[in-house]
């Protein structure tokens, strides 16, 4: 068959339109490192979320306290950490903790938080962000100016300085306390000032939304705004929304090990990428295996998110395959 | 214009008052008592009764709210006779912590805070733009893939973490410099240098790399306007086109995140400082929320809000500037 058979129109190959999510998706399985990318996350969720499972199947612990593997100065015995085939990224200087264990159980409590902080920031983003953009006027006003008073906080400063107030305040209102609480605050307060990044993306998609006929059609056969927003714009923004994930989650997962480190998240005996690197650094000169395990997890997750972030942006972006001037 | 940059002047002024307003009372509402940290364990209760009328926690909160104004503009005076002090304007509030006046505090600290932001911004700038213009001139080759490689990397390193390695690699495993410990450029320059070179790198390489990104991206999409086609077809020379229409577009939103990202790190490098012993504003904060010093806190939250709003103020006025688009609007 030549090739000008291949584009005639009685031809059973003859051209069809593809939607932008075919073209997408064509483009983003033709990007290797998006797809090795998009198995390292799975492969971090499936141990995460198994980790029990594994460790019991493997007979270990992140809890349990190991004295055989660690010598009279409480350092791991052998090389690179104590690691052995019993414990197989070797054991915690002082306790004996096996290392491994703690990892995969860290995996969940650095996902947990970056999954739910993301969700709740996406969620509130999007609501007030399409109700700005679609209703304009003083609302819009309002919404912004709200939003111009959130950006000028020094976020970070924040977060730490109102950690243990606000600990001890969700602690009073019921939440269990220690790391639950400290888990509360953190994913709320990166939602409270994530949203903002959210929601400016997502008014300024609505507002030439809101021009298109669909929206028209919708509001001459009468629908309610209630309708217009959740059912005929929420839909057409997945696009923007799927990028802020991607791209915003390793940054969560990032500062909850961050805190966890200066020692305002996470607490021992819980195990956290961040709390294990906050402790490994006391050890920086006996084992600096122990510096290195956590990091390069911690390392590798958020770096697959970044890729995957950027590819699924690429693929969506209509400009990707044109040929440049210059 | 003029009118345009008095509007933006006057709101950021509404927006800082609205800001102080917020971050007094979100730490007025704290579960702790300012009066009782002001001395130790085995304080009695009738100094901790004297220091909270002194530093006027006894009075309402809109009345300190009120007060910490004022002391912004008038400066303050705490206490009558021989215990009294003040702090002069612009004053912060008191930190019982340190005894000191927290502008004082903040006026000592925020020096080192400031070499470390300027210098390190200057490097990431110019690692960044560069990188990113070297990609998009060689969009699809090596230089392209390197820096894309780059970027991925760089962005999804945690700064405290890659600071640590770098200190402990090469202070303390390969012995290249001496474990850092500050000093003025104005008393022992070399000593400077040596202490900031490193966190100048670490800050610099990471955050250079979202900038390659940016200026990829912002040249490529420049390089597909209807004026480069236009100067191609005048037959102007590919260099002129790239550094007056191409790079001019693609500076616009890098000025933008540029200041934003400037003024976030002058109100506090937090991790940096913290992880290299810098003794700047970002250290002072960490150590106030330590010792639950509310003043000091309030106080460097006030500067770094500043700072932001100045700096989107400039951004908005940079833009007119850049884009003639923006003016016409």
């Amino acid at each position: 068959m030549s090739d000008v058979a291949v584009v005639s129109n009685d031809s059973p190959l003859a051209i069809e339109g593809k939607s932008p999510r075919e073209l997408a998706w064509a483009r983003l399985s033709r990007d290797k490192f998006a797809l090795v990318a998009i198995g390292v996350i799975v492969t971090y969720l499936l141990v995460a979320a198994l980790a029990p499972v594994i460790c019991s199947v493997l007979g270990i612990s992140p809890y349990a306290l190991d004295g055989d593997a660690l010598n009279d100065y409480g350092l791991p015995k052998g090389a690179f950490g104590g690691i052995s085939t019993e414990h197989w990224l070797g054991v915690e200087p002082g306790t004996g903790r096996d290392i491994f264990a703690r990892l995969i159980y860290g995996a969940r409590a650095s996902l947990l938080v970056g999954v739910l902080a993301t969700f709740l920031t996406t969620a509130i983003g999007l609501v007030i962000g399409v109700v700005a953009g679609y209703k304009r006027g003083w609302v819009d006003s309002v919404i912004g100016r709200f939003m111009d008073v959130t950006l000028a906080f020094p976020s970070f400063l924040l977060i730490i300085a109102l950690t243990r107030p606000f600990t001890q305040r969700l602690e009073s209102l019921g939440v269990p306390e220690g790391n639950p609480a400290r888990m509360t605050y953190i994913i709320l307060v990166l939602a409270t000032f994530g949203w903002v990044y959210v929601a400016r993306v997502v008014r300024g998609q609505t507002l030439s939304l809101r021009e298109r006929e669909f929206v028209e059609a919708a509001k001459a056969s009468g629908a309610t705004s209630r309708h217009i927003i959740f059912k005929q714009l929420l839909p057409n923004l997945w696009a923007p929304v799927i990028v802020i994930v991607s791209l915003s989650l390793p940054g969560y997962v990032a500062t909850e090990s961050t805190l966890s480190f200066l020692g305002l998240g996470l607490m021992q005996p819980a195990a956290s990428w961040g709390v294990m690197l906050g402790d490994s650094v006391r050890y920086y000169r006996a084992d600096p295996t122990y510096l290195f395990i956590p990091g390069v997890a911690l390392i590798v997750l958020v770096m697959a998110f970044n890729l995957v972030g950027d590819a699924i942006r690429d693929a969506l972006d209509p400009k990707t395959d044109r040929q440049n001037l210059l | 214009m003029f009118m345009f940059i008095v509007r933006r002047i006057f709101f950021a002024l509404v927006l800082l008052l609205a800001v102080s307003f917020f971050t007094y009372m979100l730490f007025a509402m704290l579960p702790s008592d300012p009066a009782a940290l002001t001395c130790g364990k085995n304080c009695k209760p009738d100094v901790i009764a004297a220091n909270r009328v002194r530093l006027g926690y006894d009075k309402s909160l809109m009345e300190q709210y009120w007060l910490f104004l004022k002391g912004i503009f008038a400066g303050r005076d705490y206490g009558t006779g021989a215990a009294a002090f003040s702090c002069s304007a612009p004053s912060l509030g008191y930190s019982f912590g340190q005894h000191e006046c927290v502008t004082t505090l903040i006026a000592q600290t925020f020096p080192v805070t400031a070499y470390l932001s300027i210098g390190a911004f200057i490097l990431w700038m110019l690692i960044g733009v560069s990188t990113g213009a070297v990609a998009a001139l060689h969009k699809g080759k090596w230089q392209d893939r390197a820096a894309s490689i780059f970027t991925s990397i760089g962005v999804s390193l945690p700064t405290f973490y890659i600071g640590l390695l770098v200190l402990f690699s090469v202070v303390i495993w390969l012995r290249i410099l001496p474990f850092p410990s500050y000093e003025s450029p104005f008393d022992n320059f070399p000593t400077f240098l040596r202490t900031m070179i490193l966190p100048w790198l670490v800050l610099a390489v990471l955050s250079a790399a979202s900038y390659t990104r940016l200026t990829r991206n912002g040249m490529l999409e420049a390089m597909n306007e209807d004026f480069v086609r236009l100067g191609v077809a005048k037959g102007l020379t590919t260099r002129l086109i790239l550094r007056r229409y191409v790079m001019r577009q693609a500076l616009v939103p890098i000025v933008t995140i540029a200041g934003l990202d400037f003024a976030g790190l002058l109100g506090g490098a937090i991790i940096t400082e913290s992880v290299f012993s810098l003794p700047g504003m970002g250290k002072m904060s960490i150590r106030a929320v330590v010792e639950s010093d509310l003043p000091v806190l309030v106080g460097t939250t006030m500067v770094a809000a500043v700072f932001i709003v100045t700096a989107n103020v400039l951004v908005d006025i940079a833009y007119g500037y850049l884009d003639p688009r923006v003016r016409v609007k």
